[in-house]
C-alpha cells in the first residue's frame, strides 16, 4: 500500500504536525520504506487468530464513587503557559 | 571512582546499617563522581541539595533504627517518572520546564522505602530509541571506550542515561523502562544489569506513556541481587493503574540461592539467525556451556514467530503512542509556540516541540489507525501478537526460563552512518528484546563478556509471567561464574 | 402508527430518523477520575491530574458509573453485555485534554433494546434501541469572555456519559418527542440522569432522511448535533426532512453532512461535510483491562429496579381501573405517580385521578407550584375524595374546600368541620327547608304543576341555596318530586 503525497499531508494533519513543502518526498518514501517493511506481516496466516489487545489476564478492577481529588486548581494550572481566572486560555476558537 | 561507589546496594546497606559510613559520606561520593563525569551527560538535572536533605533524614533514621529497606541509597531516576516539584521533561523540547505536582507510584515506593535522588537521568525522547540519541539534551555517553579508541560510543537506549550513571558509579542504581527493550539493551552496552519485570508488576502511574501496553518499569543496577532488592520496593499493586497485577510480590532475593540443578534452559533456533553476530553468538554459547556445568539443562525450543515481532512493535508501539503523545498541545503545560488559530497553535507547538524519530513514530502510528487501513496493520500486528504470546507460552512447556543475547552488537559510535540513513537499522537492535515486551513476560540483561573490542556483552533470561525469581536465580549464578573485565 | 407524510404536488415522502442521545450520568466522582461530578463550581476546581491529562496520568473505572450504566441498560429492556471494553477516540480540541475520549466501540456494556411509546392515538409503538456505551464528557470552552481568546475549564471533563443510539425507527417527529419524554421518565425513575436537556445533562444529535413513502430503502442521513430541547428536535426533524425533499424534488442528492440546528429560525445549516469529518482512529484502550460483569451481579441489579413507567401505567390501568390517558401522565413523572399513590390509598382511586388531574394540576399551574411544594398533601387529597365518597360533603362543596385546602393548606375534615360545611342529610331538615321554599314561590309552584316541568331544576337550586348548599343533592331530588307530585 504505497502512500502518496496527498495521504502524507492528511497523517501530519491528524497528528498536527507540520511537514515543510522540501520534506514532503523524503517523507513520504521513508514512510513508504516503513510500511513496506511492516508489510512482511502478510506472510503470517492470522485465520482464525484473535487479536491480542493486551497481556494482562486480570479483570478491570473498578473504583468506589468516592471523591478524593480536586479542589487543587494552583496546581493543575501552575504549569499553564496561559491561564487567567481560573482558565486554560487558547487562541479563540471558532467552530 | 571511590570506594563508596563501588559498593553494592546491598554492600552500602551493610555499611550503613555498621555506620562504617552515613548516608550523607555515601550521597557526596555519588554527587562528587557525577561532578566529575558530567561530560559523560548522563544527567539531564541533578538535585544534590535533594539528596543530600534526603541524606540526612536517612542518618537520622540509622540512628532512630527506623531505617527503611533502602535507607540512604542514592539513586538516578529516569526523565520519564514523574517526580514531583522535581522538573520532568522525557528529555522533550515540547515538556520544557514542566514540574509535574504529583510523583509517579513507582518513585514514591523507593522513597518510602529511604532513597536519595540526585537527579533525573537522560534517556531517548519519550524513551522513542535505542542509542539516547534522540534526546532533545542531547545523547549520554557509555563510559566504555573500545580498546585503543577515544571514539564515543552510545549508551543504548532509551534508558541510556540510567545504564551510563549506573556503569560510571554516578549512582547506586537507577530506575528505567522499558517498552522494546529500553532497560536490557543499554544494560548490556554499558556492562551493567536490568531487569524488565513482567508487565502489571510495576504501577504506570506517574510514569510518561509511550505504549501503554508494553511499557513496564524496572531497576538498572550494579548486580543481579541489587536488581532483586530494588524489585523488592518498586513492584506492587496500585488501585491507580488499572493494568498493575494484584499478584502478591515475593521476596525476590531469596531465590538467589545459586542453585540451579535440574532447571531448563531454553535456546531459541530463532534468535541465532545467519549473521548473527560471532561474537554475541560465542557470548551465548559460553554462557550456556557454564549453565551446563552448574547442573542446568539446556533445552533446544522453537520461537517461530520471533522474525516478525519487530514489524509488530513498529505498528504497536507507534500507534498507542500516537494517541498518548496527543496530550502535548501546548496548552495546559510545556512549550507553546503561538498560532492565530487553536490549530495552528497545536500544529506550531508539536512540530517544533517533538524530534524527528517521535515524529516519524506518531506519524506512522497515526497511519496505522486510520480508518481504511487499522485492519490491514493495527489489527494483523495485534494477531501475530497473539502468535508470539503464544510461541513462548508453547516454549515454556518445555523449559523454566529462555536465554538469548541481549543485542546482536556491542556498542556503536554516537553518530553512526547506518544507523542515522535508515531508521530501520536502529530498530533492528530491538530484535532481541522486543517480543518479551509483546509478550509482556519479565526478562533480565547481565553483562556476560566482552567483544574483541573489550566492549560489554549482555546475556538475556526470559521468564514466565510473574516469575522473575527464576531469572534472577539464573542470571545471579551465571553472573559470579563470568569474568568481567569490566567490574 | 403515526403516519407523517410530507406530501407535495410531485410525491409522497415519509421520514427516516434515529436519534443518538446522551446522558449524564449520577454519581458522586467522575467515571476515569475521584474528581467531583458537582456542577455550578468555580472553573477547574473539580479537576483531577487524571482530567487534566497530565503526563503519566491514567484512568482508573467508578464503580457506580458501571452500575447506573447496567441499570440503564434494564429500562431500556435491552441486553447487558457481560463483557465490554473500552476504546479511544483520537481528536485533538481544546477542551479535550487527552487528545482522545475514552468510550467504548466495538463491545458497548448495553446491547439492543426498546422503548415503546405511547402515541396521541392511544397506540404503541416500540422504538429499537441498537447500543448504548458509557464514555466521559469533555470539558467546556467559554468564548464570550474575551474576543481574541477562549477559556477553558475542565470541570466536567470526564463527568460520565451514557450514549443511547436508536435503531432509524422514528417516522414522525412526534414519535421522537414522545421517545424523548417517555426516555426521560425512564431515567428519572431509575436515578441514573436527571434528564434536563435545558441544563445540558441529556443531549440529542438526531440523524433525519427521507424516501419516497411506502419504500424501505435507507437516504443519504444528515446529523444534527446538540438540539437542546424536545421541541427543537421535533422541529428540527420536520425542517431538515422537509430540506431533504426540496433537495430531491428539484433533482438534487442530499450530501451526507453535519448541521447544525438554529433555534431561531428553525433551520439547519453545515456545520461540517463529510470530506472534513474526523477519522478518530478508535483502537481498544490499552490503560483499561476489559469490563466483565457476573450473572450474580446483574442478578443483584435486576432485584434494585424500582417499577418503571410502562409496569406502573399497566397496574394503574388494570388494578385501579384509571384510564390509559390519565395512567400515562401520572406515570411520566415518578414523583407524581407516588403522590397519586399515596393519595389513592384507601380512597377511589378513579376519582383521586379525576381531582389530581383537574383541580389539583390547575392549582400547581395557577400558583406556579412544583408537586413537592404543593399546599394540599397526598392524604389531604385523597381524604377529600373521601369526604365526597362518604357523602360527608357534596361534590360541589368538595371544589371550595379544596380551594380553601390550596389556600390554608389544612385537612379537608377540619376545614368541613370549622365552616360547618357538612352536608345535611337529615330528610325532616330538608323537607324543612323545602316546604319553606314552596311556601315563598306559590306562582312557580303553580305553574310547575301546569306543565312548566323545567323549572324542577329551578326548586332544587332554591333549596339548595337555601341550605347553604350543604343539603344532600339526592335527597333534595327525591323529596321535591314528591312534594311536587
Amino acid at each position: 500500500m504505497a502512500v502518496d503525497t496527498e495521504t502524507v499531508k492528511r497523517i501530519a494533519f491528524l497528528a498536527r504536525l507540520k511537514i515543510e513543502e522540501d520534506k514532503i518526498e523524503e517523507t513520504k518514501k521513508e514512510f513508504n520504506d516503513i510500511l513496506e517493511w511492516v508489510e512482511q506481516l502478510n506472510e503470517v496466516n492470522t485465520d482464525n487468530v484473535e487479536p491480542l489487545e493486551s497481556v494482562n489476564e486480570f479483570h478491570l478492577a473498578l473504583r468506589d464513587d468516592v471523591v478524593s481529588e480536586g479542589n487543587q486548581r494552583d496546581d493543575v494550572l501552575c504549569n499553564a503557559p496561559d491561564a487567567e481566572y481560573g482558565y486554560f486560555v487558547v487562541p479563540k476558537v471558532v467552530e | 571512582m571511590s570506594e563508596l561507589t563501588k559498593l553494592t546496594i546491598a554492600k552500602a546497606k551493610e555499611g550503613l546499617k555498621k555506620k562504617e559510613f552515613s548516608a550523607v559520606e555515601l550521597t557526596e561520593a555519588y554527587i562528587k563522581e557525577m561532578e566529575n563525569k558530567r561530560g559523560l551527560n548522563a544527567y539531564v538535572l541533578e538535585t544534590p541539595e535533594i539528596a543530600l536533605e534526603q541524606a540526612k533524614v536517612s542518618d537520622k533514621k540509622y540512628a532512630a533504627g527506623t531505617a527503611g529497606f533502602l535507607q540512604g541509597i542514592p539513586m538516578g531516576i529516569k526523565d520519564l517518572f514523574c517526580t514531583k516539584g522535581i522538573r520532568t521533561t522525557a528529555c522533550s523540547h515540547i515538556l520544557d520546564g514542566f514540574v509535574p505536582p504529583y510523583e509517579s507510584t513507582v518513585t514514591q515506593k523507593l522513597l518510602d522505602a529511604g532513597i536519595s535522588v540526585l537527579g533525573k537521568l537522560n534517556m531517548d525522547e519519550f524513551a522513542m530509541g535505542g542509542s539516547n540519541e534522540t534526546s532533545y539534551y542531547g545523547p549520554a555517553v557509555n563510559p566504555m571506550k573500545a580498546k585503543n579508541s577515544s571514539e564515543n560510543l552510545v549508551a543504548g537506549g532509551s534508558s541510556g542515561g540510567s545504564a551510563a550513571a549506573v556503569a560510571a558509579g554516578m549512582c547506586a542504581a537507577a530506575t528505567g523502562t522499558d517498552t522494546g527493550g529500553s532497560i536490557r539493551q543499554p544494560s548490556a552496552f554499558c556492562g551493567v544489569t536490568g531487569i524488565k519485570p513482567t508487565y502489571g508488576r510495576c504501577s504506570r502511574y506517574g510514569i510518561i506513556a509511550f505504549a501503554s501496553s508494553l511499557d513496564q518499569a524496572g531497576p538498572i543496577a550494579k548486580d543481579v541481587r541489587d536488581c532483586a532488592l530494588l524489585l523488592n520496593s518498586m513492584c506492587g499493586y496500585d488501585a491507580k493503574d488499572s493494568t498493575s497485577a494484584p499478584v502478591e510480590v515475593p521476596d525476590f532475593e531469596k531465590f538467589l540461592t545459586g542453585d540451579i540443578r535440574g532447571l531448563r534452559i531454553g535456546v531459541p533456533a530463532e534468535f541465532r539467525p545467519e549473521g548473527l553476530n560471532s561474537e554475541a553468538a560465542a557470548c551465548w554459547d559460553n554462557g550456556m556451556a557454564l549453565l551446563k556445568e552448574h547442573g542446568a539443562e539446556i533445552v533446544p525450543i522453537s520461537l517461530p514467530h520471533t522474525k516478525y515481532a519487530l514489524a509488530v512493535y513498529y505498528i504497536i508501539a507507534p500507534a498507542e503512542a500516537s494517541s498518548n503523545l496527543a496530550r502535548y498541545d501546548g496548552i495546559r503545560y510545556g512549550l507553546r509556540v503561538p498560532g492565530k488559530h487553536l490549530d495552528d497553535l497545536y500544529i506550531n507547538t508539536r512540530s517544533e516541540g517533538f524530534g524527528n524519530e517521535v515524529k516519524r513514530r506518531v506519524m506512522i502510528g497515526t497511519y496505522v489507525l486510520s480508518a481504511g487501513y487499522y485492519d490491514a496493520y493495527y489489527l494483523k500486528a495485534q494477531k501475530v501478537r497473539r502468535l508470539i504470546h503464544n510461541d513462548f507460552e508453547e516454549a515454556f512447556k518445555k523449559c523454566d526460563v529462555i536465554l538469548t543475547p541481549t543485542s546482536p552488537t556491542d556498542a556503536f559510535p554516537i553518530g553512526d552512518k547506518s544507523m542515522r540513513e535508515n531508521p530501520i537499522n536502529m530498530w533492528l537492535n530491538d530484535v532481541f528484546t522486543v517480543s518479551v515486551n509483546l509478550a509482556g513476560l519479565p526478562a533480565i540483561s547481565i553483562p556476560a563478556g566482552l567483544s574483541s573490542r573489550g566492549l560489554p556483552l549482555g546475556l538475556q533470561f526470559i521468564g514466565r509471567a510473574f516469575d522473575e525469581g527464576t531469572i534472577l536465580k539464573a542470571a545471579h549464578v551465571l553472573e559470579k561464574d563470568i569474568n568481567f573485565a569490566g567490574k | 402508527m403515526t403516519d407523517f407524510i410530507i406530501e407535495t404536488p410531485k410525491g409522497k415522502w415519509e421520514i427516516v430518523c434515529g436519534l443518538e442521545i446522551h446522558c449524564q450520568i449520577i454519581s458522586e466522582s467522575k467515571i476515569y477520575s475521584g474528581a467531583s461530578t458537582e456542577f455550578g463550581a468555580d472553573p477547574n476546581e473539580h479537576v483531577s491530574f487524571v482530567d487534566a491529562g497530565m503526563p503519566g496520568m491514567l484512568p482508573t473505572l467508578n464503580k457506580a458509573c458501571v452500575h447506573q450504566a447496567v441499570k440503564t441498560g434494564i429500562g431500556l429492556r435491552a441486553k447487558i453485555n457481560k463483557y465490554s471494553n473500552f476504546a479511544r477516540k483520537n481528536y485533538f480540541y481544546a477542551d479535550l485534554p487527552q487528545g482522545y475520549q475514552i468510550t467504548q466501540f466495538k463491545y458497548p456494556i448495553v446491547g439492543e433494546g426498546e422503548v415503546l411509546i405511547d402515541l396521541p392515538d392511544g397506540s404503541v409503538k416500540s422504538i429499537g434501541i441498537e447500543r448504548m456505551h458509557i464514555e466521559q464528557d469533555a470539558g467546556k470552552s467559554i468564548h464570550d469572555i474575551d474576543p481574541k481568546k477562549s477559556f477553558i475549564d475542565l470541570n466536567r471533563a470526564g463527568v460520565g456519559l451514557m450514549e443511547i443510539v436508536t435503531k432509524p425507527d422514528f417516522r414522525a417527529p412526534e414519535e421522537a418527542g414522545a421517545f424523548l419524554k417517555k426516555l426521560r421518565s425512564i431515567l428519572r425513575y431509575l436515578g441514573t440522569c436527571d434528564g434536563n436537556m435545558d441544563e445540558g445533562s441529556m443531549r440529542c444529535d438526531v440523524n433525519v432522511s427521507v424516501r419516497p413513502y411506502g419504500s424501505d430503502e435507507l437516504r443519504t442521513r444528515c446529523e444534527m448535533k446538540n438540539v437542546n430541547s424536545i421541541k427543537f428536535v421535533m422541529q428540527a426533524i420536520e425542517n431538515e426532512a422537509r430540506r431533504h425533499v426540496g433537495v430531491y424534488e428539484n433533482g438534487g442528492e442530499v450530501v451526507q453532512e453535519t448541521r447544525q440546528f438554529d433555534p431561531s429560525t428553525g433551520q439547519t445549516k453545515v456545520m461540517r461535510k463529510k470530506e472534513f469529518a474526523h477519522d478518530y482512529r478508535y483502537f481498544p484502550e490499552p490503560d483499561l483491562a476489559p469490563l466483565v460483569l457476573s450473572d450474580d451481579y446483574l442478578e443483584q441489579v435486576r432485584k434494585e429496579i424500582p417499577e418503571l413507567p410502562d409496569e406502573k401505567k399497566e397496574r394503574f390501568v388494570s388494578k385501579l381501573g384509571l384510564t390509559p390517558y390519565d395512567a400515562i401522565v401520572i406515570c411520566e413523572n415518578k414523583e407524581t405517580a407516588d403522590f397519586f399513590e399515596k393519595a389513592a390509598k384507601g380512597h377511589d382511586a378513579k376519582k383521586v385521578a379525576n381531582w389530581l388531574m383537574g383541580d389539583f394540576f390547575a392549582m400547581l399551574n395557577e400558583k406556579k407550584l412544583d408537586l413537592k411544594d404543593s399546599p394540599v398533601s397526598a392524604e389531604n387529597l385523597g381524604k377529600l375524595v373521601e369526604l365526597v365518597s362518604q357523602n360527608v360533603i357534596n361534590g360541589k362543596t368538595a371544589k371550595d374546600v379544596f380551594a380553601l385546602m390550596a389556600e390554608t393548606g389544612e385537612s379537608p375534615e377540619k376545614i368541613v368541620e370549622e365552616k360547618g360545611l357538612r352536608q345535611v342529610t337529615d330528610s325532616s331538615a330538608i323537607e324543612k327547608v323545602i316546604d319553606e321554599v314552596l311556601t315563598s314561590f306559590p306562582e312557580n309552584v303553580a305553574a310547575y304543576k301546569g306543565g312548566k316541568q323545567g323549572l324542577f331544576g329551578w326548586f332544587v337550586g332554591q333549596v339548595m341555596k337555601a341550605s347553604k348548599g350543604k343539603a344532600n343533592p339526592g335527597i333534595v331530588n327525591k323529596l321535591l318530586r314528591e312534594k311536587l307530585g
